[in-house]
């Protein structure tokens, strides 16, 4: 367990010491300062609206806010995919990891270390970015939207899986072909996502179980469907006013599907790096 | 046998096609500085792997410090240099000590005061705190053996130590062996460079094609000397007496060879030929180098890897 937070920590100051976190902080930073700079045109001229209703000054402000998750969703997975990509693939090539390993902590608890080492790392840069999100339409426009916490929790666990699975590719893959390959599961995620909501708009049921296929093979884009779909007006979601509101709802047996998935690539990853040649 | 840090029986590994190691069988003994020589891509990388946990054996039996391969609580005990010393290059040395003093589970307080120690004694007190991708191939090699000396090891693995050391690096490496043998740690060093090893190890072991074709101790061959004669005559009386002072005499050329055991056979082999009142027209001795002994235990086959 010691190896275990030793590896972790190792791996937070690496991302530290290589600036990854103050390259985070920084475009992070910019994307909120631009975010708020929208937010408040739209606030502004939605208050210049006398005579609009509540409701849909409320609607406006939550397509505007769940613009800002659905970005800072798509740079949680460009960071949950890239930061691990090379950590395994890249050290075994350099031969960093034979010092590491020769060590007497278990392999297990290399690689669990990296993965909570980044687990750390996709957290705080969530954290930054929703907060934020949340801080600037909370001063700006007083408005909180519903269900955050389940949203956000979905989102984690969304990046979690990814994070997991560039992590897995890495006992195997060299780092190029691992990055190809994550990222191309996650497009097929991402297609078969949008399949299935259009297939339930226009009634093709082919269409839309093609697309619940896809999301069984990689779980990631209906999490983030899911999130959406608390994180907006009951009224707003069921009307289908927006892009983010699922015309095709993900069950929370995906849910249960994408822990159970997270869980099972990492028992691959651990067996993989295990019995690796190093 | 209880005085063995390394057993090997019949160690194998297999990558694909390839056979990198066929058949390791060797011992090391505690204490002792155990040189492991052979040309490139000879597999003794692979073997250091194998009795480092790094690489699993195809097959074969192996204990290190009485303990199955890769085993923690014996990695504990064991220091490792590799052979191309690609560490965490963003630490600065003193982290990077820290780290791995860490990943021993050692207690801060002592931690610190051992790597103050360590520094000291590889010369990189005044770059501790320096990162590690400034330092020159030659400070990396030295923080690295500083790392696999972190633990007090009682068994110390050196893949190629001295390859990226200006000859004060060479000396330095020298000195820390010689230090850690009158402490009784084992050696285990892995080098092509037979001058090295001709200075620093006790036993050595010829591996060749993965397989440890000559093990010998090397006090007793650094003592051996070859012996050339010409005399006049030559009688069979003369060459069974002259095989009292070492091995076989043969006949070369009209000139007689044999192998003593000592430069102080010289004298007593001239006094007992001229006693007999044999002609001595020529008395030759030469010490065979380790070099001489290694191109011929490789043979003509064996090409620059």
């Amino acid at each position: 367990m010691r190896g275990l937070l030793t590896i972790a920590h190792l791996t937070v100051h690496e991302a530290r010491r290589r600036k990854i976190l103050l390259a985070m902080l920084i475009l992070g930073l910019a994307f909120l300062s631009l975010f708020a700079t929208g937010f408040h045109f739209i606030n502004k001229s939605l208050e210049a609206e006398k005579k609009m209703p509540p409701q849909q000054r409320r609607f406006v402000l939550s397509n505007a806010v769940l613009a800002g998750f659905y970005a800072v969703n798509f740079l949680m997975i460009m960071t949950a995919v890239l930061t691990p990509v090379d950590t395994v693939s890249g050290e075994i090539d350099s031969g960093v990891i034979q010092t590491l390993a020769t060590k007497p902590i278990h392999r297990s608890e290399i690689l669990l270390g990296k993965w909570l080492g980044f687990f750390i790392v996709l957290l705080m840069y969530l954290t930054l970015m929703i907060g934020g999100i949340l801080l600037v339409v909370r001063i700006i426009g007083k408005f909180v939207p519903p269900n955050v916490g389940t949203g956000v929790s979905l989102m984690l666990l969304e990046g979690t899986l990814l994070l997991t699975l560039s992590i897995a590719g890495g006992t195997r893959l060299s780092t190029i072909t691992n990055g190809v390959m994550v990222f191309g599961l996650y497009g097929l995620a991402f297609i078969g996502g949008w399949m299935e909501q259009i297939g339930t708009l226009v009634g093709n049921s082919t269409t839309r179980y093609i697309g619940i296929l896809a999301s069984l093979v990689v779980p990631s884009e209906s999490l983030w469907q899911l999130a959406a779909y608390h994180m907006q007006p009951p009224l707003m979601r069921d009307l289908h006013l927006t892009p983010f509101s699922p015309a095709s709802v993900p069950s929370h047996f995906m849910v249960i599907w994408a822990a159970a998935y997270t869980a099972v690539a990492l028992g691959i990853a651990l067996w993989q790096f295990q019995k690796r040649n190093l | 046998m209880a005085d063995c840090v390394i057993e090997t029986r019949g160690l194998r590994k297999q990558f694909g096609e390839k056979t990198a190691v066929s058949d390791l069988t060797l011992s090391v003994r505690r204490g002792e500085v155990f040189g492991f020589l052979g040309p490139n891509g000879g597999g003794k990388t692979t073997s250091i792997k194998m009795l480092l946990g790094l690489v699993k054996p195809t097959s074969g039996e192996a204990q290190v410090l009485s303990a199955p391969l890769g085993d923690i609580k014996a990695r504990g005990k064991i220091g490792f240099l590799p052979e191309h010393f690609r560490f965490h290059d963003w630490l600065t040395g003193r982290e990077f000590l820290g780290f791995h003093g860490r990943l021993y589970h050692m207690e801060s307080n002592p931690l610190a005061a051992r790597i103050e120690e360590l520094l000291a004694r590889v010369d990189l007190m005044d770059a501790a705190d320096r990162k590690m991708h400034e330092y020159s191939k030659g400070m990396l090699q030295r923080i690295g053996l500083a790392q696999a000396l972190l633990n007090e090891p009682e068994l110390l693995f050196l893949d190629e130590p001295t390859s990226g050391l200006d000859p004060l690096g060479r000396l330095l490496v020298r000195d820390i062996i010689k230090e850690l043998r009158a402490q009784g740690t084992a050696v285990f060093l892995n080098s092509h460079l037979l001058g090295e090893v001709e200075i620093s190890c006790d036993r050595v072991a010829f591996v060749k094609k993965g397989r440890v074709v000559r093990e010998m101790a090397f006090h007793e061959q650094k003592d051996r000397v070859d012996v050339e004669l010409k005399l006049g005559p030559i009688t069979s009386e003369i060459l069974a007496g002259l095989s009292a002072f070492g091995g076989k005499p043969l006949l070369h050329n009209g000139h007689v060879r044999l192998q003593v055991s000592g430069e102080d056979k010289l004298p007593e082999i001239a006094c007992w030929l001229v006693n007999r009142g044999v002609k001595v027209y020529q008395l030759g001795a030469t010490r065979k180098s380790l070099e001489t002994v290694f191109l011929e235990i490789m043979g003509e086959d064996e090409r620059p890897g």
